[in-house]
């Protein structure tokens, strides 16, 4: 009963610092939005696109979607370097509470923050030509909480092992960019060089984007449920494996 | 008497370097201990092991009853702490602040608004209350760091160099506020403070630490009384007989002239001051002023150091 009020009370913190941050809130949609209207456009009059209907954009609108909760979880969970550094951590680590309660409060917080920029740009599917349904909208959340659950529980598992912010290009480099290029978000994974299959096929975020397209557009390149179990999975090993950590490192995180 | 805190040969260890070497300490309850020394002298050190953040690599210590290894969920229950380094979020007001600590340190939801108002009373932010963080002066922060330390009434409150970058007036304002906090709220109070005043003034009883090693442990008072040297300054018309003459008394440990006064060493000097006045009077000898002075804090730390705080261990 406390470990709830305890995880409930740093989900609201996480809520709070998102709502209160108008400039995030804003960029979260704006900058999806501008890779769907100007890249979309752009590279979707270059090339002929017959995949899908509504064209290339269309396309990667469930991609975009992807990345808009990749940056948002990965770089809230890498923000736990942050409360470190000003001291908050510590307030947070000292209190009478369980170290996974700290790690499943903090990955909630941030999945509902990613979630609420997912939502919205689902809301604005009529830009790319999509008529946003009930089917569509419901499921497509389910996956976008999942895919949140494990992004932020990598950020997280991230920060335990990173004591400062310099790290940060590190991070955007070789763990953020290679994730958001290699999930198929702007081209489709099949007839790949089978290197980059590989690599793919390896990427959590992969699965994500296909489960969002086999929703969004009835299109995918593996079964949903492939796609479902695959993100389920990464998300408790992510946040099972970033709950372990915070409890091992307990000592060098304060 | 009941002692809240108790070590035994508490011990930290980097690789090569000692941070806390076997230190006892015994802190009765309801008082206000300090453990005083310069930076680098093991005081956060030793704090942060009581409030189970690092784990000791020797030794062992109970707070409140509870091993601080064995049983920190306890230990964390009965402690509040206010870390030297700030340790609020900007973007959320003070009562968030305390209600969020209130939530993790599982006060029961009946009685949170009680508490909220009683802390909110207690650190006087007013209508600063419901504004972020970012706005609060040094002193405001202080204030609700020690209030959020409170609310959910620990046996025991850390503070870690409480005045620490804080304005003189603001000092004396947190001073005031904890010495009403110990006698009001029945909360033992730990302090680690390089400040000597601050020690002298607050402390029940004091641990002078350095190098990682208690040097010593008793009442402020008491440490300085235990110098049993008490500085008399007098200024008189005849300096050099006076000098000659008060040589012979027994009771000066130490005569000596520094810019035409006279200073003299004594053991107890609030007894001797009509007696040195006497003596110079029979001696047709004019006394033009006299003056006693204690020794501080200061002058037991380097005592036991022969360094004074400042520089350091």
């Amino acid at each position: 009963m406390a470990e709830l009020e305890g995880i409930y009370t740093i989900w609201l913190r996480e809520n709070k610092r998102f709502v209160r941050y108008r400039s995030r809130i804003l960029t979260s949609v704006v900058t999806p939005l501008l890779w769907l209207l100007i890249f979309g456009t752009g590279l979707g009059s270059a090339i002929r696109f017959g995949g899908v209907a509504g064209g290339y954009k269309a396309f990667i609108f469930p991609g975009i979607i992807g990345q808009t909760v990749l940056f948002t979880a990965v770089f809230s969970g890498v923000s736990v370097i942050i409360d470190r550094q000003y001291g908050f951590l510590k307030e947070i680590l000292v209190a009478p509470i369980s170290r996974p309660s700290i790690v499943f409060g903090k990955a909630l917080g941030i999945s509902t923050t990613a979630l609420i920029q997912g939502l919205i740009l689902l809301l604005l599917s009529f830009l790319v030509g999509i008529q946003m349904t009930p089917e569509i909208f419901f499921p497509s959340a389910v996956v976008i909480l999942l895919i949140s659950l494990g992004l932020s529980g990598l950020g997280l598992l991230i920060a335990s092992f990173t004591d400062s912010m310099e790290g940060f290009n590190l991070i955007l480099s070789f763990i953020v960019l290679p994730i958001f290029l290699l999930s198929g978000a702007l081209f489709p994974v099949t007839n790949l060089p089978s290197w980059l299959q590989v690599a793919v096929y390896l990427d959590p975020l992969t699965y994500g984007v296909d489960a969002l397209r086999a929703i969004i557009l009835k299109t995918s390149v593996l079964p949903l449920y492939v796609d479902v179990a695959v993100v389920t999975l990464f998300a408790l090993v992510m946040v099972l494996l970033s709950a372990l950590m915070f409890s091992r490192r307990e000592q060098e995180l304060m | 008497m009941e002692f809240i805190i108790e070590t035994h040969n508490i011990t930290k260890k980097y690789d090569d370097f000692t941070a806390v070497d076997s230190v006892n300490l015994k802190i009765p309850k309801n008082s206000v201990y300090g453990v005083l020394g310069p930076n680098g002298a093991g005081k956060t050190t030793l704090i942060s092991m009581l409030c189970t953040i690092l784990h000791p690599t020797g030794g062992s210590a109970t707070v409140n009853g509870y091993d601080i290894v064995k049983n920190p969920k306890e230990v964390r229950e009965s402690i509040g702490i206010v870390f030297q380094s700030r340790a609020l979020d900007d973007i959320l007001t003070g009562r968030e602040h305390l209600e969020m600590h209130a939530a993790l340190y599982g006060v029961p939801k009946d009685l949170r608004e009680k508490r909220l108002e009683e802390v909110l009373d207690l650190i006087a932010l007013g209508p600063k209350a419901d504004e972020f963080v970012k706005t609060y002066s040094g002193g405001m922060k202080r204030r609700l760091e020690i209030g959020r330390g409170l609310i959910h009434h620990p046996k025991v409150l850390f503070l870690d160099e409480p005045t620490l970058g804080l304005d003189p007036q603001t000092r004396e304002s947190i001073w005031e506020y904890i010495q009403k906090l110990n006698q009001e709220e029945n909360v033992t109070v730990l302090m680690t403070t390089h400040y000597m005043e601050e020690a002298d003034k607050l402390c029940d009883e004091v641990a002078i630490i350095n190098r990682g090693n208690i040097i010593t442990a008793d009442s402020p008072s008491n440490l300085k009384r235990e110098l049993k040297s008490d500085t008399i300054t007098i200024r008189v018309d005849k300096l050099e007989e006076f000098m000659e003459k008060a040589r012979t008394l027994d009771y000066i440990k130490e005569i000596f002239e520094v810019d035409s006064e006279i200073k003299i060493m004594v053991e107890r000097g609030d007894y001797l001051v009509p007696e040195i006045v006497n003596f110079a009077n029979k001696n047709d000898i004019f006394v033009n002023s006299i003056e006693l002075e204690h020794p501080n804090l200061e002058d037991v730390f380097l005592k036991y150091t022969g360094r004074t705080i400042s520089e350091g261990g």
